[in-house]
This record gives structure tokens, sequence and C-alpha cells, in this order.
């Protein structure tokens, strides 16, 4: 009989997990949300631009090793460009298509969108065997060492948005197109395209820059 | 009072609908503008380089550059929604705080280690001899 009241003493704490959840529900939560990862984005787009700092100083310390116009395979780079934009626009598509709240389209969109990433980083995997088939490894140089950081850094987040791709997959066959995943739909929608701007600098400068160099 | 509830909820949905609308989501006329842009302006850069038409590297490096920040510039606005409106232009105060940064970052690094680099030069012993020190 003593034991009642504790039990009921633990229940409220289900309630009150239950109010936080209604919490999250609401609109300005999500608001916060977006404006936080915005933020988390701005910082990573720090990190890019100090790679890139670190690039530019480096690129012209060959140490008597490959120079970019010796070692890198503009039409390779062309087709890689390609392929992450037209993962945008599929992207953009899986994001009308959520606005639309037709569920199997976004997740069309989103296996389309995986598959483009995953060709990204399969060519880049490509030219970086290739280079070190060549003797073009991060060690020879330091304009190599700057080259795969920055180039292998942005690979990595790609990847990173790959396996995301794949748990929003998961979590939409599970649950479907509620508040909560549209909401980390649009945070993916905003860091895939993030990686898209990250991807014009290094084409511009690294590639493009350096065989005109 | 049942029908002053309802009005209340229904402005409350439209609120909340404008508020959900403020960030942006982009059209698919608006993605496929961005796309068609975004297309041009990464084809150019690369025939330009690829064929060299331009016979002065500089007057290459000058365009290439450009064109990037043209296409930089419209993947925010076509693709991460970036504008005043947006999250109250939280987003794009971020955004702005942002570039001014990365242009510090950039420009500075540059301009000290270049000329840096100039200043080391001519005294190959000099930097010989730093690198020798662990």
């Amino acid at each position: 009989m003593t034991d009642h009241p504790r039990g009921d003493a633990t229940r409220p704490s289900f309630y009150l997990v239950e109010e936080d959840g209604h919490d999250h529900g609401d609109d300005h939560a999500g608001g916060g949300t977006i404006v936080g990862f915005w933020i988390y984005l701005m910082s990573d787009a720090l990190i890019f631009a100090t790679l890139f700092a670190t690039y530019g100083v480096m690129s012209t310390s060959y140490a008597g090793g490959p120079t970019p116009r010796e070692i890198f395979e503009l039409p390779l780079v062309a087709l890689n460009t390609a392929i992450l934009l037209v993962s945008s626009i599929t992207y953009g598509f899986a994001m009308i298509a959520m606005q639309e709240g037709r569920l199997n389209a976004v997740r069309l969109w989103l296996v389309v969108t995986a598959l483009l990433g995953i060709g990204f980083v399969g060519v880049e995997l490509f030219e970086f065997a290739t280079l070190a088939h060549e003797g073009a490894v991060p060690q020879r140089s330091g304009f190599l060492s700057a080259f795969f950081t920055l180039v292998g850094t942005h690979g990595l987040h790609v990847t990173a948005g790959i396996v995301w791709i794949g748990v929003m997959l998961v979590q939409l066959a599970q649950r479907g197109l509620v508040a909560e995943n549209q909401r980390r739909l649009m945070c993916l929608s905003m860091f895939w395209h993030f990686l898209d701007v990250i991807w014009i600098g290094v084409f511009t400068f690294v590639y493009l820059l350096g065989v005109v160099r | 009072m049942s029908d002053a509830t309802h009005t209340h909820a229904s402005a409350h949905v439209d609120a909340a609908h404008d508020g959900g609308d403020a960030h942006g989501h982009g059209t698919r006329r608006g993605y496929l503008i961005g796309f068609a842009l975004s297309v041009v302006l990464t084809a150019i850069p690369f025939w330009l380089v690829m064929t060299g038409v331009l016979a002065s590297a500089t007057a290459t490096t000058a365009a290439i550059v450009g064109f990037a920040v043209v296409q930089i510039v419209v993947h925010t606005v076509a693709f991460l929604h970036v504008n005043p409106r947006s999250e109250g232009g939280w987003t794009l105060m971020a955004y702005v705080f942002t570039a001014v940064l990365v242009v510090i970052v950039l420009a500075g690094s540059l301009w000290i280690m270049y000329h840096l680099n100039t200043n080391m030069m001519p005294m190959p012993g000099h930097v010989e001899a730093a690198s020798g020190t662990p």
C-alpha cells in the first residue's frame, strides 16, 4: 500500500516527456533548428575557408614533385561537377515533392540523389587512386598535402550526406512525412546544397586555376 | 463559442503557414532556373580552360573566378533560399558575416604568405637551415 504513492510519483515524468514532445512540434522549435543548422553550416564554411587558404598558400609548393597541369584530368572533374550539379536539382525535386506531400516521390528523388552522391564519391576515389598510382600521394609535396586535405574533406562531407539520406529513407519508411522528418529533410537540403557551393570553389580554385597557372 | 475557437484556430494555422513559407521552400520553377544558370556558369569556365580560348592566363583566371562568384550567389538564392525574409533575416545576416570572415581569411593568408615568400626567397641557405631545424 505504501508503495502506491511512490508509483504515482514516477508517473508524471511521462507526462512531462510528452509535453516536451508537443513543444518540439511547435513551429518556433522548427525555425530554431533551421537557424541553428544554418549557423553550423556557416562554421563549416569557415573550416573550408581555412583549408582553401592553406591550399592557396601551398598551391605552388611542388617540392620537385608533380604539378597540377601534369596530374589533373579536367574531363574527370567536369564529369564529377555535372554529377553533383544534377544531384542538387534532384534533391530540389525531393523538397518540392515533400511540399506536395507525395511520400513515394520524395523517396524516389532521395534515392536518385544518393546514387548520384555515391557516383561522385566513386569518381573521386578513382581519381585519388590514379594519383596515388602516379606517385602523387599526400606526403609527396605541400601542394599535394593541401590538395588531398581540401578535396578529401569535401568528399567526407558528401559521404556523410549519403549516410544521412540513408537514415532519412529509413525514417520516412517508418513514420512518413511527419513534421520532424520534414524539418530533417530541410536541414539535409541545406547541407547538400551547401556542399555543392563548396564544390564550386574546389573546381574553380583547385582544378581550373591549377591548370591555367 | 465554437465559431470563435475555429476562427482562432484557422488564424493560428495561417500564421504558422506564413511562418513556414518565410523559410522559402522554393518552387519547381525556381529550382529549374537555378539549375539552368548553374549549368551555363559551370560550362563556360570549363570551356575557357579546356580550349584555352583566351590567350592570356590572367584574363582566363579573372573570368573563371568571376563565374564562380556569380554561381555561388545563384546557388545561395535558388537552392539555399537565402533572402532578407527567410528566418527573419538571420540566415542572410549569418551568411554575410561568414562571407566577410571567409574573405579576410583567404585574402589575409595569401597576402601575408606571398610577401613572406617574396622576402625569404633570395636567401635559399636560410630557408634550408630553417627547414632543417626541428
